[in-house]
């Protein structure tokens, strides 16, 4: 009797390992061929049947790719456009987050209601005005369009963390240092944001997932090349290489491309966890 | 609330100082919200009324913008049809799919996180560069699918390049990335009282009656969530059919958000662009109310 039960208990376990493990294929072969691919020589690229492991391993994927397009400026771009829309986004969901967590009134859920509805109204159905109005300002082929709004709390998610978070601390904290004279903003500012890095570091972990990745905003408002991020940049190598077979170079562009969320994936992945668990359960 | 009748006066001054402090720290978001949601919304649902190059000042024409996309423009019919069969298959696949994978790391085995992190990675890098190496894995003559296909004796399809199964291979890319409801339903399966499990193998129930009658109902709530984010979702996709098909072949692959582009920036036609993202509007609020309906009804919200 016990000794079937453990069989079963080993083959379950069997079974689990296969079954993962299969799937884990489909998961990660993209990124295993974008990897070896990156540095095989040419005539290995076009190799039929494929090959996964380059021979000989080599960087003439990279020069051409860099020789071919201009890879650093889409780069410094793509990091300049980044970098101000996490700056933007700590900077004003932590202000307004802190205004739903802590000051009551009448109106306070009915606004956070409308705030948590705009999540759900399609970027399509704002898109059209919102491209006419940038128009009319001047702005389109500048990256205001595209980092501006950031510092106006457009992302109704990282409000949603940050308020939640701040709603966790005991109000007593702010009322204690109010009494010692500290101002609102000082209990904003001194009080909760320094308890609050992990939670400023997964909203700003995903802004920097969210915008490093975005393709359509840049392609929609960004007209000279000299101007595009990584992400665009890449669809118009991959335009320019036409027909070609060989994919060294495509796959080196979106090596750099997926490089940085890798590290960061592989440093950080219990921040992307809890950011996609506390915005998921309790949404 | 301590002393409230004796304070009243004292109080009152609190209230309206707490609430003008409100309205200071969250008018980033106010100023925001009535610039770039609220106003541009009310200024495209006049645009859509209107005969309006996007440029130039909109002329009103009533209802025609409407009239002409659902009468007469035989991509809009085209580009709907791909995106509800996007949507039908793309969005109950992937969170089976992603049920099933929360199913099996919730298993309680060695190298379980691992493999749950190699499951969400895929959703956290999408983008560009990951629908490009797509584009070659599905390749017809060189790519990898049909090569490891061709290994165990099966004819892989053209898929990209052919209209039969160029919306299939989406919906096959997609299934990668359905990491983040994997997640969210793990999550919800640790919530699940182990008591509950303990109580049903006592009663003798097997390990999918036990899926069916406790765990479904205990995180249906959030099952409703992701289920009707996931539409709204597939409904806006754009990216992927832009950037790996370009809409085809043969249109095949033509959707919404590529019809809402097309009639702006291609045909400069800005008021039916906005009439077009109106009829989405609605369809996706429509839907949404449809689904939360259906899915209540079973639905258990003490989680």
């Amino acid at each position: 009797m016990k000794k079937k039960r453990t069989m079963r208990k080993v083959m379950e376990s069997v079974v689990w390992y296969v079954v993962v493990g299969v799937l884990s294929i489909l998961f990660v072969l993209p990124f295993i061929w974008m990897l070896s691919t990156a540095f095989k020589t040419a005539p290995q690229c076009v190799d039929y049947p494929p090959t996964f492991i380059p021979r000989p391993v080599t960087l003439r994927a990279f020069k051409e790719v860099f020789s071919i397009s201009p890879i650093l400026t889409y780069i410094r771009n793509s990091i300049v456009i980044v970098a101000l829309n996490i700056l933007g986004t700590l900077v004003s969901c932590s202000l307004v987050a802190y205004g739903f967590a802590r000051f009551r009134c009448r109106e306070n859920n009915f606004w956070f209601t409308v705030l948590l509805s705009t999540m759900m109204i399609p970027g399509f159905t704002l898109l059209i005005p919102q491209f006419s109005l940038y128009t009319r300002l001047g702005w389109v082929n500048t990256i205001l369009p595209l980092t501006l709004p950031a510092f106006l709390a457009t992302n109704a998610f990282s409000v949603f963390i940050l308020r939640q978070f701040f709603m966790s601390f005991p109000r007593e904290l702010d009322e204690a240092a109010r009494l010692d004279g500290c101002s609102y903003m000082g209990v904003l500012v001194r009080i909760l944001l320094p308890n609050s890095k992990t939670s400023m570091f997964v909203v700003a972990l995903f802004c920097f997932v969210g915008v490093w990745n975005d393709f359509f905003a840049p392609m929609i408002y960004l007209n000279d090349m000299e101007k595009y991020t990584l992400a665009v940049g890449l669809v118009m190598l991959k335009a320019s290489q036409g027909a070609t077979l060989d994919m060294g170079p495509m796959m080196a562009g979106a090596l750099l491309a997926v490089i940085p969320t890798f590290f960061l994936y592989l440093t950080c992945q219990k921040y992307f966890v809890q950011g996609v668990v506390t915005s998921g359960l309790k949404g | 609330m301590r002393g409230k009748k004796e304070n009243k006066g004292a109080e009152g001054v609190l209230m309206r100082k707490e609430r003008r402090y409100f309205y200071l720290f969250i008018s980033p978001w106010l100023i925001g919200f009535f610039l770039l949601t609220i106003g541009p919304m009310l200024y495209s649902f006049y645009g859509a009324l209107c005969d309006w190059d996007g440029m130039s000042t909109p002329q009103f024409i009533g209802l025609d913008n409407y009239v002409r996309t659902i009468g007469s423009n035989q991509d809009f019919r085209r580009a709907l049809i791909n995106t509800f069969v996007y949507a039908v298959f793309s969005v109950p696949t992937s969170m089976i799919f992603a049920l099933f994978l929360a199913f099996l790391l919730n298993k309680k085995h060695r190298g379980a996180g691992i493999f749950q992190a190699l499951f969400y990675f895929p959703s956290v890098a999408a983008g560009t560069a990951v629908y490009m190496v797509w584009i070659w894995l599905f390749n017809a003559e060189t790519g990898v699918f049909n090569y490891l296909l061709s290994l165990i004796g099966i004819e892989g399809p053209r898929w990209l390049s052919s209209a039969e199964w160029a919306m299939p291979s989406l919906i096959i890319m997609n299934l990668t990335f359905c990491g983040q409801a994997m997640l969210i339903f793990l999550a919800g399966l640790k919530q699940v009282p182990m008591t509950y499990y303990e109580a049903a193998e006592i009663d003798g129930a097997s390990e999918w009656q036990k899926f069916v009658n406790i765990t479904l109902p205990m995180i249906s709530p959030v099952v409703l969530l992701n289920t009707i984010m996931g539409i709204i979702s597939a409904f806006q996709i754009f990216n992927q059919p832009f950037i790996m098909t370009n809409g085809g072949p043969m249109k095949a692959t033509y959707m919404y958000g590529m019809l809402i582009y097309d009639t702006a920036f291609y045909f400069l036609r800005f008021g039916e662009a906005a009439a077009q993202s109106w009829i989405l509007c609605i369809l996706l609020m429509a839907l949404s109310m449809v689904v939360m309906k259906l899915m209540n009804r079973k639905t258990v919200y003490e989680l």
